[in-house]
C-alpha cells in the first residue's frame, strides 16, 4: 500500500530547506511510520531533488514525523528557477512511498 | 480566567479580504491580526521606498483598512499587522488618513520602527547563513537588512493605547503574541507561557491554512466549502489555554488534523523553534477536538531566548530568463522532448551563458525531475519549459527567445509560446546581536 493510505502530510519552506510532516491518520499506524518512513528512504525517494541531508524528528504526542531536507529548493523560493519554487508539491510526492502493511493487518 | 479572542485576517500579502470582514463582524474577537509580509517583500518594498519616500508598505493596506476599520472601530477590535513592510510610518500615516476619511478620527495608530538594521549589518560584517560569504561582500548588490523583531514593542504600543499597530519585519507569531502579552501582562521571561503563546501565533499566522486551506485531498481529506473558507480565531486564556476555532457557518474545518499539519509547517527541530522572544518547544504539544470546529492545543513550552535576532537580507541576485511552449495530441511528448533538445543546442550554438539551467516538460517532470516522476502513461499535452540564471538581462532575454523561435523553427504544432526575463531579488539570513536593533514606537495622529 501507499503511505497516502495511512498518513497525511504538509510541506513548508525556509530558505533552501524544505520540511515535510508525515502524520498518521490513526495512532495505531504511528509505529509503522517510525519503522518504515526513515530519513534514508525519504532521501532516496527525493534523489535528484534533495541535494543535502535529510534529518527526521519524531513527535509521538502528535503521531507524526517531521523531515527536514537540506538543499532541497534550488536555492530557496526567492531565487529558484523551479516552477514550484516553494516545493509545496513535495508532500504529495512523499505520500506515494510504498508501505508494507504491518503483520496482522488485513490490507 | 481571562480570555481573549484573536482573529487571523490574512496569511499572506495577497490573501482574500472577505474572511477578515467576516471575522470582524461575527468572530466576537478583540484583536485582528494581518500577516502580510513574505521573506522577500521587505526587499522589494525597500526598492519602492527608494523611488518614493511615502511608499514601501503593503499594496493592499488601503483596501484592507477600508474594509475592516469601520467594523473594528464600532466593536473596539484592535488591529496588529506587519503591512508596514519597508515603511511602517508611511503606512501608519496612510491608515490615519483612511480613518479620518471614514469619520473615525478617534482611532490611534502606532508604527513600530527599528527593524531596518542595514547599517549595523554592514558594520558588523556578519556571516550569511545560507552560503559562504558576508554581508559586506554583497557590496552594492545589498538592498535591505531587516531584523525579525519580537512582540514587546507591539505589546507596548497596545498598552500605550494604540487601536492599530503597524510594524515592518517582525516574527509572524509575535504579531499574535503581542496582544497576549498586553492583555495578560505576561512576563517577558516566562519562557513556557511565551512558548505556548508562540504555538498559538504559529498556528494562526497562515490564516486559512489551519481552517482547511492547503489541506484538501479529495477522497482522503475532504474539506467543505473552500470558496468561502473561514479564517481562524484563537481563544487564548491568561494561563496559555488555547482553543482554535472559526466563525460558525463559514467554510472549511478546524480539526485535529488541520492543526497538526499547521503546527509542523515550516518547523525544523520541533524542540527548538527560534523566535525573537523565546525558543519555543513544540515537541510535547497535544491537540484535542473538543467540539465542532473547536480544537484545544496544549503543551507548548519554551526556553530562554537567544542573544541574537535573525535578519533577512535582500540582495540583487542576477536575472532569470524563461520560455515556454505547448504541444498536444499524438506524439506530444516526443515533440516536447525534441523541442527541449533543439533549445539546448541553440543556447549552446548562440553562446547564451547561464550559471544554472532547467529543461523540463510541465505535466511530465517539471515539479520533481525525471527520477521522481516515473511516467505511467503518455500525457495528452505537454508544456516545454526552459529557465536559466544569467548575469545580465540581455542574456536572460535570449533564453525565452530561443523557446519562442520554436514556433517556426521547431517541432510541428507548437502553440502558446510565452517568455519572460526578470531581475531577481533574493533573500539570505544573518544573526545580529540583539542589542543592535532598537525598536521604537511612533504614534500618528488620526
Amino acid at each position: 500500500m501507499k503511505l497516502r493510505a495511512i498518513a497525511h502530510s504538509r510541506t513548508g519552506d525556509k530558505g533552501n530547506i524544505s520540511n515535510i510532516s508525515v502524520i498518521a491518520y490513526d495512532a495505531k499506524d504511528y509505529p509503522v511510520l517510525r519503522e518504515q518512513v526513515t530519513a534514508a528512504r525519504v532521501k532516496a525517494h527525493f534523489a535528484g531533488v534533495v541535494r543535502g541531508e535529510v534529518v527526521r524528528y519524531e513527535l509521538p504526542s502528535l503521531h507524526a514525523l517531521n523531515f527536514v531536507m537540506d538543499q532541497a529548493l534550488g536555492g530557496g523560493v526567492t531565487r529558484s528557477l523551479a516552477l514550484d519554487a516553494h516545493g509545496k508539491s513535495l508532500s504529495s510526492a512523499l505520500l506515494d512511498l510504498d508501505i508494507s502493511p504491518p503483520p496482522g493487518d488485513k490490507e | 480566567m481571562r480570555t481573549i479572542r484573536i482573529g487571523s485576517g490574512a496569511g499572506y500579502s495577497g490573501d482574500r479580504i472577505e474572511p477578515a470582514i467576516e471575522l470582524a463582524e461575527k468572530g466576537e474577537i478583540q484583536y485582528l491580526v494581518f500577516e502580510c509580509l513574505g521573506e522577500r517583500t521587505v526587499a522589494l518594498a525597500q526598492q519602492a521606498r527608494m523611488k518614493n519616500p511615502e511608499s514601501g508598505y503593503d499594496p493592499l493596506l488601503e483596501e484592507r483598512m477600508r474594509a475592516v476599520l469601520p467594523i473594528c472601530a464600532a466593536r473596539g477590535i484592535r488591529i496588529v499587522t506587519n503591512m508596514g513592510a519597508a515603511n511602517p510610518e508611511a503606512a501608519a500615516r496612510k491608515t490615519a488618513e483612511i480613518a479620518r476619511s471614514l469619520g473615525l478620527s478617534a482611532l490611534k495608530v502606532a508604527a513600530v520602527v527599528g527593524d531596518d538594521v542595514i547599517d549595523a549589518c554592514k558594520d558588523g560584517d556578519l556571516g550569511i547563513m545560507e552560503f559562504e560569504g558576508t554581508v559586506r561582500q554583497l557590496g552594492n548588490r545589498l538592498l535591505s537588512a531587516n531584523a525579525y523583531l519580537g512582540a514587546e514593542p507591539m505589546a507596548q504600543a497596545l498598552t500605550a493605547g494604540a487601536d492599530i499597530v503597524i510594524t515592518g519585519r517582525a516574527s509572524d507569531p509575535a504579531l499574535f503574541l503581542a496582544p497576549m502579552i498586553h492583555a495578560f501582562g505576561w512576563s517577558m521571561d516566562d519562557w513556557n507561557l511565551l512558548g505556548q503563546g508562540t504555538v498559538a501565533g504559529h498556528l494562526l499566522e497562515c490564516a486559512g491554512q489551519i481552517t482547511g486551506g492547503y489541506f484538501a485531498d479529495p477522497g482522503y481529506k475532504d474539506v467543505p466549502d473552500l470558496a468561502r473558507l473561514g479564517f481562524p480565531i484563537g481563544e487564548v486564556g491568561e494561563d496559555g489555554d488555547l482553543v482554535i476555532t472559526k466563525v460558525p457557518g463559514s467554510g472549511g474545518a478546524v480539526t485535529a488534523r488541520t492543526c497538526k499539519e499547521q503546527l509542523l509547517y515550516e518547523v525544523h527541530d520541533p524542540t527548538r523553534y527560534f523566535q525573537p522572544d523565546v525558543v519555543a518547544d513544540f515537541s510535547q504539544v497535544k491537540v484535542e477536538e473538543i467540539g465542532p470546529d473547536r480544537v484545544r492545543v496544549s503543551g507548548g513550552r519554551g526556553t530562554k531566548r537567544t542573544d541574537t535576532l535573525k535578519v533577512s537580507v535582500g540582495y540583487v541576485d542576477g536575472y532569470i530568463g524563461e520560455g515556454q511552449i505547448s504541444y498536444a495530441g499524438p506524439g506530444a511528448l516526443a515533440r516536447g522532448r525534441l523541442a527541449l533538445e533543439i533549445v539546448r543546442e541553440r543556447l549552446k550554438l548562440t553562446g547564451v551563458a547561464a550559471s544554472e539551467w532547467r529543461f523540463e516538460l510541465v505535466g511530465v517532470d517539471s515539479l520533481h525531475g525525471p527520477d521522481v516522476s516515473a511516467r505511467a502513461n503518455e500525457p495528452y499535452e505537454v508544456r516545454v519549459r526552459v529557465a536559466g540564471r544569467t548575469e545580465s538581462l540581455r542574456e536572460a532575454v535570449r533564453i525565452g527567445n530561443e523557446v519562442e523561435t520554436l514556433y517556426t523553427n521547431g517541432p510541428a504544432a507548437g502553440g502558446g509560446a510565452w517568455k519572460s526575463a526578470r531581475d531577481v531579488v533574493a533573500v539570505a539570513s544573518v544573526l545580529l546581536p540583539r542589542e543592535l536593533a532598537r525598536p521604537q514606537i511612533r504614534f500618528v495622529g488620526a
